[in-house]
């Protein structure tokens, strides 16, 4: 390792701006895929976005509350999962290779 | 022994769920025995109540028992409670004792009836909400009791629904009296408001003390008077007694003549200090309309031909005469003609329904006559309660009577005058009734010979279970007058009894000329009374000259075709009117905030693409939104 790169100390504001980017790819990427297994997996990383910035800002301000938070997201996440994943299995397995635009059957 | 004053409504409470749990397996006669004993305990309940004030000091014989809060509703404090004083134990004793001579009537007349014991559930429901209403300690009970009574008359005025005439009898008589109980409601809300309280210790309290402004306490009269007119049958909302003759006997003889009728009488003597706090005209015009209440409903009387309508036109008129009392002042007289007219109207009503029992079920009197020989018990009582009620001394009636004329005279020599008029005709169509009916030749062969339905037909006496009770109220209405004679002070018993009640109501007569010739008002009365006997006499039985009966009399002067005519006609289309004002203002207000709901929601249902990735686009446009809001415009953060 060289001397340059131990002289650089990662702050804060590398894990937001971490954090914001892989919220952005989630949210654009719920936005313009359609295969539905890809959207959740979109979720997924919009959620662990969020979960990053959690645990930054928890570090930097020095309070353990923004980690605890992180554990009721993961647990809620893998729970959402769960459900999702079942739906979606199922969806795909009846109809393969169908899009999240094709499941408009409840539109109003 | 006051404390237990809540034993007096209980026994007709327990015999009315005795029988409507086991009724049908009492069956006949043993339901009819339950419900008359129950009463009794009542009556002997209230006989112990009675001695034990009677035991007080005159001024300590008010005694308030509260059962339990009802109504706490912040500021509106309501008890079921119970006030014992004279005038309510007073009640309580005639309701009782009338009530338990009529049940033990009804078992021997209703007899064989299928719906026996339906009938004596109604009529313990009846005692009891009765006696709630003249127990009561403030509005609401009495209310309550108010209510159930009204309810119970329905239920025995249409109780042989079959007849569609009782079915409408009954609802007449129900819709009638709800115009009753809207001025009731109002009383007990204007009451609230102004005192603060509804029951009759606050309300009367503060008349006494003046803190009752004089307007409102005469809207609070005004408005009890339109209560007790729809119940005691004034006019105009009389018209529902004559029709409730289509009831039972019985019926007629306990509700619509002894008891429930005289409710009116017995809440306006309970707010008397209101009364009399409350402008002048008030008493005057509820002294006018029972005055005009009595001329009216005896001049009916004396065309009708049903021997039932007589009594219950003569009802209405006697009511007329205690309406005429309280507008005078005159408590202690309306109250004492309320008992003795309990006692001979009951007598005379159960006799004709004891009649009615010997003739087969025959009510018009046009085919009676010559019955004194065939049932001389019944003749003997129900010539009793004539003299009674037609004032020949010394017969109760002619005493309360003449009270009543005594203070009207102290009030007006016109409301005297009328008032004799009245009471003229009363003698006249009483005499009439009984000359037709007892006596002059048997009319009621031809007219069974004619129709054929009955064969051989006699008359026949009634049986001992009825008779009884006739031979105890013609006993009653014989000396009933006992109470309160007009000799001596210490002969006004009854006014010393009721005196802590009406004490701040009671006009004071002692120094007027009607007062001081007090004997020769009593010779006129009698006089009175003997002409209309004498009057009668000779149409009837000397047939000197032809009875007056113009047929607009027999229809109670059109009035009942006047309301129906008018309800029929103007009426009908002003409601039609109503009812399409309803129909396309108020709900098409109601239909058309609907439409709009629908219309507006059909648009926003297109946002619904059910696109997921449209949802999740509007959603990030929405949060920037709502962050540009936040952060840029307000400034947070």
């Amino acid at each position: 390792m060289t001397a340059a790169l131990v002289a650089v100390q990662p702050t804060t504001t590398w894990y937001l701006v971490l954090a914001a980017m892989l919220f952005t790819i989630g949210a654009v990427g719920v936005l313009v895929r359609r295969n539905p297994l890809v959207m959740f997996m979109c979720i997924e990383l919009m959620l662990n976005a969020v979960n990053l910035s959690f645990v930054a800002l928890a570090k930097n301000l020095g309070d353990i509350s923004g980690q605890t938070t992180v554990f009721f997201v993961m647990v809620v996440a893998a729970a959402e999962v769960v459900v999702g994943l079942g739906i979606v299995v199922a969806i795909l397995r009846r109809r393969p290779g169908t899009t999240a635009d094709d499941l408009a059957e409840l539109k109003g | 022994m006051l404390d237990l004053v809540w034993l007096v409504p209980l026994f007709p409470l327990v015999g009315f769920v005795l029988i409507l749990l086991g009724g049908r397996r009492l069956g006949d006669p043993k339901a009819g025995y339950l419900a008359t004993a129950m009463v009794a305990l009542s009556f002997l309940a209230s006989i112990g109540v009675l001695a034990e004030l009677w035991s007080r000091d005159p001024s300590e014989r008010r005694h308030v028992v509260s059962l339990f809060s009802w109504v706490p509703v912040g500021s509106l404090q309501v008890d079921l409670a119970f006030l014992v004083d004279p005038l309510s134990i007073t009640m309580c004793l005639f309701v009782t004792g009338i009530g338990a001579l009529i049940h033990l009537y009804a078992t021997g007349y209703m007899h064989g009836d299928p719906r026996y014991s339906k009938f004596f559930l109604y009529l313990n429901l009846f005692v009891l909400s009765m006696l709630v209403l003249v127990l009561g300690e403030n509005l609401l009970v009495t209310f309550l009791g108010w209510e159930g009574v009204g309810a119970c008359s329905y239920f025995l005025i249409s109780f042989w629904h079959e007849r569609e005439s009782a079915a409408t009898a009954g609802k007449k008589a129900f819709v009638t009296n709800r115009v009753g109980d809207w001025g009731v409601m109002m009383a007990m809300f204007l009451a609230f408001e102004a005192v603060g309280t509804i029951s009759y210790g606050g309300i009367n309290a503060a008349a006494e003390s003046g803190a009752l402004s004089q307007s409102t306490a005469t809207a609070i009269a005004m408005m009890l008077f339109v209560g007790a007119a729809g119940k005691s049958a004034q006019l105009p909302l009389y018209i529902w007694l004559p029709d409730a003759m289509e009831g039972p006997t019985p019926v007629s003889a306990l509700i619509h003549a002894a008891t429930m009728v005289t409710a009116g009488v017995f809440l306006l003597t309970r707010v008397n200090p209101v009364i009399e706090v409350a402008a002048s005209w008030a008493p005057t015009l509820i002294a006018i309309i029972g005055l005009a209440t009595a001329l009216f409903a005896a001049t009916v009387a004396v065309a009708q031909n049903d021997i039932k309508k007589v009594l219950a036109y003569s009802t209405v008129s006697q009511l007329g005469f205690m309406f005429m009392a309280i507008g005078s002042g005159a408590y202690v007289a309306a109250i004492f003609h309320m008992v003795t007219h309990a006692f001979f109207k009951a007598l005379l009503f159960l006799g004709s329904g004891s009649v009615i029992h010997g003739m087969h079920h025959e009510q018009d009197m046009r085919k009676m006559g010559a019955l004194r020989a065939f049932m001389p018990v019944t003749a003997i009582t129900f010539i009793i309660g004539w003299l009674a009620i037609a004032g020949v001394p010394p017969f109760a009636g002619f005493w309360s009577k003449d009270e009543i004329l005594l203070y009207a005279f102290a009030k007006s020599p016109v409301l005297y005058a009328l008032g004799l008029v009245a009471a003229l005709l009363t003698a006249y169509y009483m005499t009439r009734q009984v000359v037709m009916v007892f006596f002059g030749e048997a009319r009621w062969h031809d007219a069974h010979d004619e129709h054929g339905a009955h064969g051989d037909f006699t008359p026949h006496e009634s049986p001992k279970v009825m008779l009884f009770p006739l031979v105890v109220l013609a006993v009653l209405s014989t000396i009933g007058g006992a109470l309160q004679l007009p000799f001596a002070k210490s002969l006004h018993h009854l006014e010393s009894w009721l005196h802590p009640v009406v004490e701040f109501g009671e006009a004071d007569i002692g120094e007027t000329w009607a007062y001081r010739n007090k004997y020769l008002l009593l010779v006129v009365a009698i006089v009175i009374a003997l002409a209309g006997i004498a009057a009668a006499v000779a149409v009837y039985v000397k047939k000197r000259r032809p009875p007056i009966e113009p047929a607009i009399l027999e229809e109670g002067w059109r009035y009942d075709k006047a309301v129906s005519d008018f309800m029929g006609g103007p009426g009908r289309k002003a409601f039609a009117r109503i009812a399409w004002f309803d129909a396309t203002v108020v709900d098409g207000a109601v239909n058309g905030v609907a439409r709009l709901v629908r219309s507006s929601s059909a648009g926003l249902r297109r946002t619904q693409s059910g696109f997921v990735r449209q949802y999740a686009a509007l959603l990030g446009v929405g949060i920037v939104v709502a962050l540009v809001w936040f952060v840029v415009i307000r400034g947070i953060i």
